[in-house]
């Protein structure tokens, strides 16, 4: 009887101790009882190792707002997967380094992530311009790209087979509108269009692809002229476009200043196209119209991912987005959805081959299968493009970003067409 | 056609103003202390983003927030002489200047990231995007403001310079600096003022800039490049020099853009910038000439 007892105190005791224990080594987990808890203690790597994946991303410099929504689009992922029992039962974690922007650095960048710091993966840059010598490094290396802002032909012509872009394909970015314009009744259909355009590897090769299926609808083309990327000031090239009185202006940008000015320049010269469509800066959600205000209205930009996008994973994504940094669906940055996509990407093939082998990873890429990230459907082909994924155009329309295009479409609304005049 | 090339010229002598307005405190800092201020292109961002929180958080008007924001960059600019540019030595002051002013550039970079974010912003008035229809052509009324706004400012400075006895002292202790001191000028004190002075009016080119131009705190540096360019060709240390500059940069660029290609805009005015500089190699009003008033 006294045994018993004594062993009755002595097992509650000890389960006390247990519990207590089991709470302190909880508190003491790397993120507490937040995102870590489900990490599986088999890490591929061994116990207690993460998989570290390293990025370069333009952090400060022209390209920083869509470097910073990147980052936001790798973290939010990463943080998804750490909650979620990690990548092949291991933490992952984030080798970010700032490249400026710069061509030049970017290449110093991924040199020291994959030489110096040695990192499992390596994620890409924003921007074409960035990712082509950012290639070429990781494929020194023997290492796999995988990227989502890197989809123009000048990443894809230098014959690596390193390179995978999860996001559309560049050229074909603009055709749905271009379809879409040439489709219209004769009466409605715009007679003269504009083709201005930032010399810009992401830009150039999307305006002769929609020039080419306009003309062919009979919409005379009254300007095609390039402006350096680097121009600070647009009003002469925007005036110029507005002399020509085109009815439709495809305008090749980079970033929201160059469309910004534009429209700016346009409402001064009273000149009003009945379609503007830019080939990026209105897809930067809150980052667009806090810079364009109420002239945000009509302006339609081609992409491949919007906030409203009906895709179980999508959705998932913006919950998270918005939990995280607050906001809204149409204020999220596309590039946020880019960049998540490339680790759920990173994160399917890694399960699928059970290693982090970049050799298998890239052999892997190639074979053919298909992936499925927030952006919708990836399939590479033999250069490393996205060939599943279909290219939409939205439109913001009373201070939202509906899609629009393709027309008829499941969750298109209808075009603002003609659009409201600027001011 | 031709209506266009004289768009175009409008258009160039409008915006030239605004860009004289960002580069006066560039070349009076240099005219005055020697020191290259590689910071002029976020300063410029600076006066932009201080713009924008006074109009976004208290509606007031944006010509009205400089009111603020001009004596707010007197504050700082005489801050960054004091904690940086009065310790360099006078015999590195020119080539140190570039290194310190680059470091305050960063600085002020991270904390405008940190504060505002990376996103572009604009600022937004109700004028901003309308314009007046003079003689067949559009004049977009804030550069008309801007440029009135210029030539206010640029004459003010004009005539600190040469019409007050602060100025006098000034352009003293420019020939002489021991000459100066000598008959009882506080170099230092001057120095210090003009920094100011030359920042603050960086504020107003900031404001005009931020209603033209969508920017982030990473602008700046597109600007400094434009900027340096104004104050060479118009000669280091004057102020009429950096309007006539500004204006004729703008002007050759906005004409090239329209008669040829936006392209070679930027490549034929450095090309006449080089042909300038081959036969007066201080500009259009060297610093000699100005110190020598």
């Amino acid at each position: 009887m006294h045994f018993a007892l004594q062993w009755r105190r002595r097992s509650g005791w000890m389960l006390a101790a247990g519990i207590a224990l089991a709470l302190v080594a909880l508190v003491l987990a790397p993120s507490g009882l937040g995102g870590s808890k489900r990490t599986a203690a088999s890490c591929i790597k061994g116990a207690g190792k993460s998989i570290k994946i390293g990025a370069s991303l333009s952090l400060s410099g022209d390209f920083s707002a869509d470097g910073q929504a990147f980052k936001r689009g790798y973290q939010l992922w990463a943080d998804h997967v750490n909650s979620h029992g990690g990548l092949l039962g291991c933490r992952v974690t984030l080798d970010i380094v700032s490249d400026a922007s710069s061509p030049a650095q970017v290449v110093t960048n991924y040199q020291k992530l994959i030489s110096s710091d040695h990192v499992d993966l390596a994620f890409g840059p924003f921007s074409t311009l960035l990712t082509v010598p950012s290639s070429k490094v990781a494929n020194r290396f023997g290492y796999a790209l995988i990227e989502g802002a890197g989809g123009a032909p000048a990443v894809f012509a230098n014959g690596l087979h390193n390179v995978f872009d999860v996001s559309l394909i560049i050229q074909n970015q603009l055709v749905t509108a271009a379809k879409w314009l040439a489709s219209l009744p004769k009466s409605e259909r715009p007679k003269t269009a504009a083709y201005p355009t930032s010399n810009d590897p992401f830009t150039e090769p999307q305006l002769p692809v929609a020039r080419k299926i306009m003309e062919k609808a009979g919409i005379k083309t009254v300007y095609t002229k390039v402006f350096p990327a680097e121009v600070t000031d647009y009003t002469p090239i925007a005036t110029a476009v507005a002399a020509t009185k085109a009815q439709a202006v495809l305008l090749g940008s980079v970033d929201v200043p160059t469309v910004s000015a534009f429209i700016q320049a346009f409402a001064q010269q009273h000149y009003n196209p009945k379609a503007f469509i830019a080939a990026a800066g209105p897809d930067q959600g809150a980052a667009f119209t806090k810079a364009v205000g109420s002239n945000a209205e009509g302006v339609m930009v081609p992409n491949g991912w919007y906030g409203g996008l009906a895709n179980k994973l999508s959705r998932a994504m913006v919950k998270a987005y918005i939990k995280k940094y607050g906001g809204n669906a149409s204020g999220i940055n596309a590039d946020v959805a880019e960049g998540y996509s490339v680790g759920e990407v990173a994160q399917q093939a890694v399960t699928a081959i059970h290693s982090l082998d970049n050799k298998k990873l890239i052999a892997y890429l190639h074979s053919g299968k298909t992936f499925q990230s927030v952006q919708g459907p990836v399939k590479f082909n033999s250069l490393g493009e996205n060939t599943a994924i279909k290219p939409f155009t939205f439109q913001w329309q009373h201070g939202k970003y509906v899609q629009v295009l393709p027309a008829g479409a499941k969750q298109s609304k209808k075009p603002e067409y003609p659009k409201k005049p600027w001011g | 056609m031709t209506s266009q090339y004289a768009q175009a010229v409008v258009d160039g002598v409008l915006s030239g103003g605004v860009y004289a307005l960002m580069a006066a405190g560039l070349t009076l800092i240099f005219g005055v202390m020697d020191v290259i201020n590689i910071a002029q292109g976020i300063m410029v961002v600076l006066g932009a983003y201080l713009s924008y929180a006074l109009s976004t958080h208290l509606g007031l008007d944006l010509f009205a927030t400089l009111v603020v924001t001009m004596p707010s960059l007197f504050v700082v600019g005489i801050a960054v002489e004091w904690l940086f540019m009065r310790r360099l030595a006078e015999r590195d002051r020119t080539a140190m200047s570039i290194l310190v002013t680059y470091a305050v550039a960063i600085i002020i970079e991270g904390i405008l990231i940190q504060v505002f974010g990376p996103d572009f912003v604009q600022l937004h008035a109700p004028y901003v995007d309308q314009s007046v229809h003079v003689l067949g052509f559009y004049l977009p009324y804030i550069y008309i403001y801007g440029f009135l706004l210029a030539v206010v400012l640029l004459g003010l400075i004009y005539a600190l310079l040469y019409l007050t006895r602060f100025g006098q002292a000034l352009r003293a202790s420019l020939q002489d600096r021991r000459a100066a001191e000598l008959i009882g000028i506080e170099v230092n004190k001057v120095r210090t003022i003009t920094f100011g002075i030359g920042v603050a009016v960086t504020a107003a080119g900031g404001m005009v800039f931020g209603a033209t131009n969508a920017f982030n705190p990473n602008s700046g540096y597109d600007l400094i490049s434009r900027l340096l360019t104004i104050v060479i060709l118009g000669g280091l240390g004057s102020i009429g020099g950096a309007l006539v500059a500004a204006v004729f940069m703008l002007v050759v660029e906005d004409v090239v853009a329209v008669a040829w290609s936006p392209t070679w805009s930027t490549l034929v005015f450095f090309v006449v910038l080089v042909v300038v500089l081959t036969f007066r190699p201080s500009g259009l009003f060297g610093r000699a000439a100005v110190r020598a008033q």
